[in-house]
């Protein structure tokens, strides 16, 4: 005679039950949004630097993750210091991930994103704020950065605040260079930074057709001798 | 230690509870169930204790929605028969399930919740008998005559 649990295996994982499971998911993450109860929707997005995590709240973006940085750990991150009552609604984000998709593609230079910046605090938001006003295709140094910060001797505190930028891409530290030309650090590493500002420049990625009128900048150096660091 | 993100919680317990869901009403109800339970569990989530029992934290909550909506029903009903799968045609046909469901949703209540919380959930009997009000060896006994139960009832059908 069978156990009772082969008895009764055909009651548990039956051949449609994933589809019942996506759709009960998604049911439960349309109410919990609007019933005010999700507290963050989180959803990944392949792009040309690999798969980025996004996460909002009801205030908007608030956090945008590199593979490298690990998803999962980053989500538990998020769970213990934003809330736990986090699921994966990508519908949710379906506005943003067109965005992103938009400027991949060569076909956005500025995002028009709600954005939650909960994430960044004190100097460091005061940083990452100023970074939206350096445009598509611009670039920076720390140290301007740090003279626009109106803390001119706080170059190391900027890096910093760029380095733990809670919204890469959107708030574009990529745009931020070392005085000596060279790349300097990234969260999703050196040749994510290079790819970017490859893409802003129009080398190796689709022409953007808009924005015409905007005054590119050349990055001084190739990504391959970046970081080498001149003397 | 702080609780998980919430949608670990869907994805480890959602399975378990669906099948207690279903163990107690058709498919359409059931998946109701599901939505009711996992919403009234995402509300309380941030009040949760974080080293507690999710799996019982969870069946808890579905049982409680269970008493209920069965009251519910049985206002609706006066009879106090269980309403009829009222719901059937709101979300297209549901997939053809084993008839074995059938038979466990005919089970006597207490035999069909045993069946459920240990077998089709995975919840020591200790819990079964702290959830549903009894003895442990109560709740094993209610599991073991469920699952007799419905070895006969459907010997009996596959021999007519």
């Amino acid at each position: 005679m069978s156990t009772p649990a082969e008895f009764l295996a055909t009651l548990v994982g039956g051949p449609g039950d994933a589809a019942v499971a996506e759709r009960l998911h998604q049911r439960l993450a349309a109410a919990a949004s609007g019933e005010g109860l999700l507290d963050l929707a989180y959803r990944e997005l392949s792009t040309p630097i690999g798969p980025l995590l996004l996460v909002a709240s009801p205030v908007g973006l608030v956090r945008v993750a590199f593979a490298r940085q690990g998803h999962d750990d980053e989500l538990t991150r998020l769970a213990s210091l934003v809330s736990p009552r986090m699921l994966h609604a990508p519908r949710l984000l379906d506005g943003t991930a067109r965005q992103l998709d938009e400027y991949f593609e060569g076909r956005r230079q500025r995002f028009e994103l709600a954005l939650d910046l909960r994430l960044a605090r004190g100097f460091r938001r005061q940083v990452v704020e100023l970074l939206a006003g350096v445009g598509y295709g611009t670039t920076v140094t720390y140290t301007s950065l740090a003279a626009a910060s109106g803390h001119p001797r706080a170059v190391r505190a900027v890096g910093t605040a760029c380095a733990t930028n809670p919204l890469p891409v959107v708030l574009p530290c990529h745009r931020v260079l070392r005085s000596d030309g060279s790349l300097g650090g990234y969260a999703g590493g050196q040749e994510a930074k290079a790819a970017l500002l490859d893409l802003e420049a129009g080398r190796g990625a689709p022409p953007a057709p808009q924005g015409a009128g905007m005054v590119r900048a050349e990055r001084p150096r190739s990504p391959r001798q970046a970081g080498n660091g001149r003397p | 230690m702080s609780l998980p993100p919430f949608e670990q919680v869907v994805a480890t317990y959602g399975s378990a509870v669906l099948r207690v869901c279903r163990a107690r009403a058709g498919a359409h109800e059931a998946e109701d169930a599901w939505s009711e339970t996992f919403l009234a569990a995402l509300r309380a989530y941030p009040r949760l204790r974080p080293d507690s029992d999710l799996r019982a934290w969870l069946l808890t909550i579905a049982h409680r929605k269970s008493i209920d909506s069965a009251r519910a029903s049985g206002r609706a009903h006066p009879g106090g028969t269980a309403a009829p799968e009222a719901c059937q045609a709101d979300n297209g046909p549901p997939g053809p399930e084993p008839e074995l469901w059938e038979a466990v949703r005919r089970l006597p209540p207490r035999q069909r919740d045993a069946v459920a919380y240990h077998y089709l959930a995975d919840l020591p009997y200790a819990q079964v008998a702290a959830l549903v009000g009894t003895t442990e060896a109560a709740a094993r006994r209610a599991a073991a005559d469920g699952i007799a139960s419905l070895r006969s009832g459907l010997g009996r059908e596959v021999l007519a």
